[in-house]
């Protein structure tokens, strides 16, 4: 579980933050990597006061209780309950969780936010849309209670993030061009870095999520594994075909697609249910983004919406199609069918997804009213590198600075 | 003396080099420069989503020569540089009205 929980940091800091990194213009590059690492800073500190407390204490159906405050209540020796790790080792792990989830939303925001809304949202964020919905489907909460079936986080962590990042994107506007003038992505090769390094990391997030080493792990991290190299081929072969010609930043955004979309599979299916998922994953998420981009204009920027919001929910609703034991997978519970399972994993997409829009919604007006959403004109034109933390991505000959 | 300007495809940059420096020419400035001709452009796939390039990227070639070898310098350019394909890029040749090297402070054709 040490492993793991290094894994899954290691996502974020720094695979998710050079995978953004990669797809924003040369002059906002410094600006993505300081939102990821002040995003998992802050979250830290705001997990370790009071925010592990409500999620994961017993509590309420709906959210837990502040009876680990500061974490002044865990013994250094405690094994978390149903568990054999210990206290502190959850705690850690579940983190990096809370860490990556509002670090996802920060694609959908990129080149045009004002800092301070960064931090103030993402914190906010935090408490108010996360915790609870971690309480609702892992800390015992009412859609646990239920039956709902998220073994990584395709609820907790995709669908919320996903959701959030189309209504936070809606409601800061476009950036300045979108969508005709934009420049492309100013370094590719960083996004398959990154990318590459969520590809590993998952095994932390997806594998490690069966909480102790065993069958149950080893086959959540081959079928991750195998939903991603579909996913991969899948989307290499749109492109291919439509365009003539395979890219990188397609095809590593296919095996993200593919990892988002297995992730609350990946303790239920088995590698047959993987090969569908890589499949539908890359086809859906690559029809996504176009549709979210050209077709509603909205400016989301790095599909956080399209790739991880909608895999995470197809991944949660294939789950229960997929489970069948006949189909590689662990089988239903007693008393429960394909249908009411399905029926189950909709109303926790359903739940999260309208908790996460309203929320999110509520939380970007009240930073709005607060310290403001965007940067003036010219500070975008500029770019928040040097506009807003006054460095320079790349400083070349004559101390001047690349576009 | 002539000053010619070519702006070619940056992938034509050795076969144009070596030609010229059959010729024996006695220097050349090469910069990485982008921009636009007829075509205004072109389109590049990211994720699926079509983007427009405006300025496409070149190379600048700067070389100065005595009248006599203009004409050569330009056909040899002309001919090296051409792919046929749209991009090829455009020759400008100057009038040059002085040259100077710096470290001896010679002028004229000697400074070439």
């Amino acid at each position: 579980m040490l492993v793991s929980t290094v894994l899954v940091l290691f996502m974020t800091l720094p695979g998710l933050a050079l995978f953004y990194a990669g797809l924003v213009r040369a002059k906002n590059v410094l600006s993505v990597l300081m939102h990821c690492v002040a995003v998992a800073s802050l979250v830290s500190v705001i997990w370790y006061a009071f925010a592990y407390s409500l999620a994961f204490t017993p509590g309420t159906q709906w959210l837990g209780d502040l009876s680990q405050l500061f974490l002044l209540g865990v013994d250094r020796n405690a094994v978390h309950p149903g568990t054999t790790i210990p206290d502190t080792v959850y705690i850690m792990y579940q983190m990096t969780f809370a860490i990556i989830t509002p670090g996802l939303i920060i694609g959908a925001y990129v080149e045009r936010i004002k800092f301070g809304a960064v931090l103030l949202f993402s914190g906010l964020w935090l408490v108010v849309v996360y915790v609870p919905v971690a309480h609702w489907v892992w800390g015992g909460g009412w859609l646990a209670t239920m039956g709902v079936k998220d073994y990584a986080g395709g609820i907790v962590v995709h669908t919320t993030a996903g959701i959030s990042a189309l209504v936070v994107a809606m409601a800061l506007g476009k950036r300045d061009g979108f969508p005709h003038q934009l420049h492309p992505p100013h370094a590719p090769w960083i996004v398959a870095v990154g990318a590459a390094m969520l590809w590993v990391g998952w095994f932390g997030f997806n594998a490690g999520s069966a909480l102790t080493a065993g069958g149950d792990a080893g086959m959540a991290m081959l079928v991750t594994h195998m939903a991603a190299a579909v996913a991969s081929l899948t989307w290499m072969a749109i492109e291919w075909l439509r365009f003539g010609k395979p890219s990188l930043v397609g095809t590593v955004t296919g095996t993200v697609a593919g990892l988002a979309t297995i992730t609350p599979a990946c303790g239920f299916v088995g590698p047959l249910g993987a090969l569908v998922i890589g499949v539908v994953s890359a086809a859906i998420c690559y029809v996504m983004v176009q549709l979210v981009k050209v077709r509603f204009t909205v400016d989301d920027s790095l599909d956080v919406f399209a790739v991880h919001g909608v895999g995470g929910m197809t991944g949660t609703l294939l789950t229960a199609i997929l489970m069948p034991v006949a189909l590689g997978g662990v089988g239903y519970g007693e008393g429960v069918t394909m249908g009411s399972q399905f029926g189950v994993q909709l109303t926790g997409v359903v739940a999260a997804g309208a908790w996460s829009a309203v929320a999110s919604y509520i939380l970007i007006k009240l930073t709005q009213a607060l310290v403001g959403l965007r940067v003036q004109r010219d500070a975008e034109t500029q770019g928040l590198d040097l506009s807003s933390h006054g460095e320079a991505g790349y400083n070349v000959a004559f101390g001047g600075t690349s576009q | 003396m002539k000053f010619i300007v070519a702006i070619i495809q940056p992938y034509r940059l050795d076969v144009v080099r070596e030609a010229l420096n059959e010729l024996g020419i006695s220097g050349l400035t090469v910069s990485e420069v982008r921009g636009y001709g007829r075509q205004r452009g072109h389109k590049e796939v990211y994720r699926g989503a079509e983007y427009a390039i405006s300025y496409v990227p070149k190379l600048k070639l700067e070389i100065a020569v005595d009248d006599e070898k203009s004409d050569e310098v330009a056909e040899t350019i002309l001919r090296t540089a051409r792919s046929g394909k749209i991009g090829d890029g455009k020759i400008f040749i100057f009038d040059l009205q002085s040259v100077a090297r710096i470290r001896t402070g010679e002028t004229g054709s000697q400074a070439l």
